[in-house]
């Protein structure tokens, strides 16, 4: 069971304009890892993931996503294929009209049919797996980044999705909230078994977190391989990130 | 040379800004005809913008109803023509002042607000979380954005139309001792229904003019918070002048059917 791929890029190329940004890139998530993938801020690692998503179209290769083509596939089962799928945006991208309950109860009412109360006991139950059941009735903008962090967690999660995908999950924060936020992800990679793809450029975030690693460098997928084997390389290139 | 090729820039980059927007009312319309339609948030916009704007109408229709009555009343008194105030008055505030002055009211009020919150959901990535919540924004966000204020524009304008009149009659009242009865029997007796209903068609398009300019340039708006800000600036400005050309386009028409 464990080599069975549930994110496969093949031959990914994407422009904006004159500018490449992806120039051949692939990558494969197995089921149930890990992955780390990193990359200079504006490497494109950002529309990586807007392309796997099919929240942004690509210009030539192929994505697979469960088994489906991104590409070719009709809006309503790209809305379902969505659900399976966890996002954790850069910023958070909470709904800062909504307080924290309408945050988490948006996708569960767009996509189950549950009882008001089973609706209710979701939502506390997201709110308990991230530490902060205080804050069901606040606005976004009265909590700090970190708290606003893993609220976004919460609702990435609120759909018991196959997979998650943290766009620079640590980003932003404090060492110690940062270290939070690590902790917290691999609970829940524990608890639900789902497989990640973790963006990131903080060293520490991908000592702890990852099986496997991939490095985004000029729009390819450089070199991949464990922590230890990239961090004992000594390619100039590959050295530059574990400074 | 310069100085021209920034000018054809500009011009071009006009062009295709409406060519854009043109883009934007056709997805509107189709998206607005296929389900589903998010009925629970399109009730919820009416209310917001209703509540909004509500207050600033009803001052501003008092204040336009007391000034204009106060202003005009001198000119007719000199023809003796007071007694023509009423009519006067509901015909002007009726057909084109009440309608042009409030639908300005609420670009300001109503479209800048759209612009900077749809501004504020994209720039912070918002639109794509909804969007990869498998919700679809362009539904939730600006169809119900756009028919909300295409129903609540005429609604406000009634309003504020009504206002004015108040405002006016109590002038009368002060001023030349008619009673507001007699103001208002006259005001009735004045409007026909050639009146009120091109004056009350050309508000649904002005309703829709600002949700539409608000929405598209929120939807679009560029990354970084000065996007934001310019977003809901060009909102209004381009709104302002869309809504007198839409005005003279009405006038023009009624004008061709009418006489
Ligand atoms: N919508 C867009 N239009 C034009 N260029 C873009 C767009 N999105 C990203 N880019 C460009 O793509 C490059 C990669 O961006 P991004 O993926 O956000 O970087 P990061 O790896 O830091 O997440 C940047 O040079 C950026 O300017
Ligand atoms: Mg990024």
């Amino acid at each position: 069971m464990k080599n069975q791929p549930v994110i496969e890029i093949k031959n990914l190329y994407k422009s904006f304009g004159q500018t490449r940004v992806l120039n051949d890139f692939n990558l494969t998530l197995f089921k149930g890892e890990n992955l780390v993938l990193m990359g200079k801020s504006g490497s494109g690692k950002s529309v990586l993931i807007k392309c796997l998503v099919g929240l942004m179209d690509f210009d030539k290769g192929s994505i697979k996503v469960l088994g489906k083509d991104i590409s070719n596939i009709k809006q309503s089962e790209l809305d379902e294929l969505r659900t399976d799928i966890g996002f954790l945006f850069q910023g958070s991208a909470l709904y800062d009209s909504m307080t924290v309950r309408e945050n988490l109860e948006f996708p569960l009412r767009r996509h189950q049919n549950d009882s008001e109360s089973k609706t209710k006991a979701r939502v506390e139950e997201a709110l308990e797996n991230v530490g902060l059941p205080q804050t069901i009735d606040l606005m976004p903008a009265e909590l700090s980044g970190g708290m606003q962090r893993r609220i976004a967690l919460a609702r990435a999660l609120i759909l018991k999705p196959k997979i998650i995908i943290y766009d620079e999950p640590t980003t932003g924060l404090d060492p110690i909230t940062a270290k939070e936020i690590i902790l917290l992800m691999m609970n829940i990679q524990k608890k639900y078994a789902t497989s990640s793809l973790i963006i990131t450029h903080d060293v520490d975030c991908a000592r702890v977190i990852s099986n496997r690693m991939i490095l985004l460098l000029d729009g390819k997928d450089y070199i991949q391989g464990t922590f230890n084997e990239l961090a004992l390389s000594e390619d100039p290139k590959i050295k530059a990130f574990f400074k | 040379m310069k100085f021209l090729s920034s000018h054809q820039s500009g011009f071009i980059s006009f062009f295709n800004e409406i060519g854009d927007m043109g883009n934007f009312t056709g997805r509107y319309f189709r998206e607005l005809f296929s389900k589903p339609f998010e009925f629970r948030e399109f009730l919820n916009q009416c209310y917001q913008m209703g509540n909004k704007s509500l207050l600033l109408v009803g001052v501003t229709g008092f204040i336009l109803g007391l000034v204009f009555t106060l202003q005009s009343r001198p000119t007719l008194m000199e023809f003796g023509a007071v007694s023509w105030m009423p009519s006067m008055i509901s015909i002007s505030i009726v057909r084109e002042i009440g309608p042009v002055i409030i639908a300005l009211i609420c670009a300001g009020r109503i479209g800048s607000s759209i612009g900077a919150e749809l501004g504020s959901m994209k720039v912070t990535e918002q639109i794509d979380a909804m969007e990869v919540s498998g919700t679809n924004p362009f539904k939730y966000l600006v169809v119900t954005r756009i028919l909300a204020a295409t129903c609540m524009l005429p609604l406000l304008v009634i309003i504020g139309d009504f206002v004015a009149l108040v405002g006016s009659a109590i002038i009368e009242n002060a001023k030349g001792d008619v009673s507001f009865t007699l103001y208002f029997n006259q005001v009735f007796e004045a409007l026909e229904f050639t009146d009120l209903i091109p004056a009350t068609l050309k508000t649904f398009f002005f309703g829709f003019a600002i949700g539409l300019v608000g929405c598209f340039k929120g939807y679009n708006s560029n990354k970084g918070t000065a996007g934001v800000g310019k977003a809901s600036n060009s909102a209004v400005v381009f709104t302002s002048m869309l809504l007198f050309v839409l005005d003279f386009i009405a006038v023009f028409i009624t004008d061709i059917f009418y006489s």
